[in-house]
């Protein structure tokens, strides 16, 4: 009987539940926070608000509210693992052994870098994209919104799953990438890289979903008048980094497809030995890899754009290069990806080319440094807090390229390679790049959202510890890398003298703790006080772009009226021109938008479910799950229409209730 | 009263102007999703390319690719594409009885295909030259099985989309639905010609 049973359940027993200290602690603090929450909503009785207001909402500007809340929760997970690993580098050290397992710390590392990519900086990413992007170019929606919304569950299934694999079974402990013949089936045995595989390839594919949603968005819903090159920059960016995504996202889904091949079926793909090539999986996983490094940073360098000019009150200087200066990093980034391991072996011809090609791609980028700063240059500069994150970016970001530009040259990076020097190296671009440019992004768009400021005075307090923490955390690194520490350790003998620089790195990444919690501690009191921070003109910053032009928190239409746009900084033109009384009196119309649905949450709850059973192969569920999945999707394409129309009077009352004092919207 | 009669009419051409927006939005989003589709064929590709000489001790292409037969499974599918083809020109036109007759054939024509794919795969299996034998067999196995896959996907599409015609009639929508199938399906026929002739032709003269 039990036999069966097990039978029925595939590889998943009792033992895949946890059972050391540490693991069962992380395991309790997470379920407890989740049924805490589940305790709170259910206490409230905020279920069917939730789900018939925010799950199953096709408003970009709600999804892009859920994509940061999860991003922000992934923050903070991916920052214990964070805090771990630096608490063990700290520690374990001569005859001391530190707090974790070397199993432990690898899996701790491996998932710290998973979270950290796909499901903080992805997430922030996407989530800024869903909030501003439709209300920069004027329109009231995202192309396909019911795509939008199966993305963003499609992700928070991915989240899931790797969360899961903290209390049932056990996480990769292959790197964040997983290279062969490591993450094959013979050197790891357990569910981990499975784990891994389909929490990225069910994330992913929700990633390359939105990828084509934004860039159907941009080049069709335009406002009427907005050329191309009349486009906000942030748009610009967005635009660069989902051409991109398509055109790599696709290399990771056949890559991880491949492994999990390896993994199932036995083919010989990346195995050491029947004719595989452990190589290959390397040069594919990095030609998604690299591309993917500037999806992330491209949409920051967009919201640094936008930050700089306005608080600059000045048009960005250089626009036309800087849009070049993305075309050239899109194309760039293509041909760069080999610089992740010049000690692979492929000689002093291939190692050259792709040298030179990343010492090249540093051009556009510093071009983008240059306009930056010539945009500051003899501006009217406001220091609010969005501003105080893009001059710690510019100049921890240069120092990071720099390193970058280092380890182009393929004979030194045979001593930087694997090195914590590399480590502090990608950390420098993605947290001061990414992390800096989408926490300006959430300070500078967050009252056109909910209608209220940030508190200024605890996010210049978040910044400067992260400021302090981040060069504190990882200079020592830099260093540390010189000397000779290869990253991923978790012992190292006493005699090399390291230990001082990394109880230095520990403090730092205390100090961005701090950092975090003071972020939360901001979301919390400017709730509290918003009635002293709220944004009535809807325009808080006296912004250039066209999502100033409407009220703070934008309507769920966006725009009673489509704007009409006839220059760059369309918004800035219109608070020049004299003012228009004839404005006023256009008519109101009925506008068409998309009904709410759950099918988006269904599909991706089927998605789940297939990931979870190919884990543990349980065959037969998963099919019946991929059964529902396609039962799902045609049911959803059998209705032809999934409209509703806001009717002209209804517009015409939600405006008018605006105008007297938004309080009551 | 007219002025009002005026004004409904105009709402009406704006909703008209926003539905088509919305087609075209459909159409460009869906060549864009063949894009990425084609990327995820030139990774496997690009696999193939660099494990064909990998047989490990097992056949290389030149020993088991039939040619006659896989000649007649391309002569297969490329009439099907044809008929395909044919299919959407009726739609367009609303004959909704040659509609049904030609994406038929067109279905017949793809299971055939489907069917001769599968029959080979097993004789290679059985053969003892299945995916595990060998990094070339892998790749061979997962170029051509995810090609098949997207055959079963449009196979199983395009059943649907004919229950639904026959249920209901040739709306804009549906004609717009069945141009976007025939681009799937046309997309795969392309796809074929490059498996046809990098894995198998070049395969048969041991390139």
């Amino acid at each position: 009987m039990i036999g069966a049973f097990a039978n029925i359940l595939g590889r998943l027993t009792l033992n895949a539940f946890p059972h050391d200290p540490i693991t069962i602690g992380g395991a309790v603090f997470m379920v407890g926070s989740f049924l805490a929450v589940m305790g709170m909503v259910t206490y409230f009785k905020r279920w069917k608000w939730l789900w018939k207001d925010w799950f199953t909402s096709l408003d970009p500007k709600k999804i892009g509210v859920m994509y940061m809340v999860v991003a922000l929760v992934m923050l903070v997970r991916g920052g214990i693992d964070a805090l771990m690993m630096r608490a063990q580098q700290a520690t374990s050290v001569g005859a001391s052994h530190g707090i974790l397992s070397s199993n432990h710390f690898q899996q701790v590392f491996s998932a710290h870098g998973t979270i950290m990519i796909f499901f903080v900086a992805m997430g922030l990413m996407f989530g800024l994209i869903n909030l501003v992007l439709p209300l920069q170019l004027g329109a009231r929606d995202v192309a396909f919104p019911f795509l939008n919304s199966m993305a963003f569950w499609l992700f928070v299934a991915g989240m899931i799953l790797v969360n899961l694999s903290l209390f049932i079974g056990e996480f990769s402990a292959a790197g964040w990438l997983a290279y062969p013949p490591l993450s094959e089936l013979h050197y790891s045995p357990g569910v981990g890289v499975d784990y891994w595989i389909w929490s990225l390839q069910i994330a992913g594919i929700g990633s390359l979903l939105s990828g084509i949603n934004f860039l159907v968005t941009i080049f069709k819903m335009r406002a009427p008048g907005m050329t191309l090159m009349k486009m906000p920059m942030f748009a610009w960016s967005v635009l660069g980094a989902m051409t991109l995504v398509i055109f790599a996202f696709p290399i990771l889904t056949a890559t991880l497809a491949l492994l999990f091949l390896d993994r199932i079926l036995g083919t010989h793909f990346f195995t050491a030995g029947g004719g595989g090539n452990a190589m290959m999986y390397v040069n594919l996983i990095w030609a998604w890899g690299h591309p993917e490094v500037y999806i992330l940073i491209l949409p920051a360098f967009g919201v640094f754009s936008e930050v700089v000019a306005t608080f600059s009150r000045k048009m960005l200087f250089g626009y036309k290069s800087m849009v070049w200066a993305i075309w050239a990093i899109v194309f760039l980034s293509f041909t760069v990806w080999l610089h992740h391991f010049f000690t692979m072996g492929a000689g002093a011809d291939v190692n050259a080319f792709f040298g030179i090609m990343t010492m090249i791609i540093a051009i556009p980028t510093g071009v983008k440094i240059f306009n930056w700063l010539f945009t500051m240059y003899r501006g009217n500069i406001h220091f609010a807090t969005p501003m105080l994150w893009f001059l710690g970016f510019i100049v921890l970001f240069t120092i990071g390229g720099v390193a970058g530009v280092l380890m182009a040259v393929p004979p030194a990076d045979f001593q930087f390679h694997n090195s914590l020097f590399l480590v502090a190296h990608f950390h420098t671009m993605i947290v001061s790049g990414v992390l800096f440019g989408d926490f300006a992004g959430i300070m500078y768009w967050f009252p056109k959202v909910f209608g209220f400021r940030l508190n200024e005075r605890l996010g210049k307090y978040a910044f400067f510890c992260w400021l302090v923490g981040f060069i504190l955390a990882f200079v020592p690194l830099y260093i540390l890398g010189l000397m000779g520490a290869t990253r991923r350790l978790d012992h190292y003998s006493a005699s090399l003298g390291w230990q001082p620089l990394f109880i230095v790195a520990g403090v730092g990444a205390l100090i961005i703790a701090l950092g975090v919690a003071l972020q939360i501690l901001q979301f919390i009191v400017s709730f509290v006080l918003r009635d002293n921070t709220r944004d009535n003109t809807g325009d808080p910053w006296n912004g250039r772009t066209l999502e100033w032009s409407t009220p703070s928190p934008a309507p769920f239409y966006n725009f009673a009226h489509i704007p009409e746009v006839s220059t760059k900084d369309a918004f800035w033109a219109m608070k020049q021109r004299p003012k228009n009384e004839k404005d006023k009196e256009l008519p109101y119309h009925d506008i068409v938008l998309p009904q709410n649905t759950g099918v988006g949450v269904y599909i991706a709850a089927g998605a789940f479910l297939f990931g979870f059973c190919m884990i543990w192969h349980i065959f037969w569920l998963a099919a019946l799950s991929l059964l529902g999945i396609i039962i799902l999707a045609v049911i959803r394409t059998s209705r032809d229409s999934h409209e509703q129309v806001v009717s002209a009077s209804m517009v015409e009352r939600i405006e008018a209730e605006r105008l007297r004092g938004g309080e009551a919207v | 009263m007219s002025q009002e009669a005026e004004a409904i009419a105009i709402e009406h051409l704006r909703h008209d102007t926003e539905r088509r927006a919305a087609s075209e939005k459909t159409l460009f989003g869906f060549w864009v999703y063949l894009m990425t589709d084609c990327v995820l064929f030139a990774s496997l590709f690009a696999t193939y390319a660099v494990l064909h000489h990998n047989t490990f001790g097992g056949p290389s292409g030149k020993q088991i690719f039939d040619m006659p037969y896989v000649l007649t499974e391309t002569l297969l599918l490329l009439t099907s594409s044809f008929t395909c083809g044919l299919g959407v020109l009726s739609a367009r036109r609303r004959d909704k009885r040659l509609v049904l007759v030609l994406f038929g054939i067109t279905l017949l024509l793809g299971a055939s295909f489907l069917g001769m794919e599968l029959s080979e795969f097993r004789n290679l299996a059985l053969a003892g030259n299945s995916w595990r034998r060998s990094g070339f067999l892998s790749s061979y196995f997962t170029l051509v099985g995810t090609h098949g896959l997207h055959i079963a996907i449009g196979l199983l599409w395009m059943a649907v989309m004919m229950v639904r015609v026959k249920r209901g009639h040739l709306s804009d929508n549906m004609v717009k639905r069945l141009t976007l199938l025939s681009l799937f399906w046309h997309f795969l026929d392309v796809i074929w010609i490059f498996i046809f002739t990098i894995v198998y032709l070049m395969g048969a003269l041991g390139v």
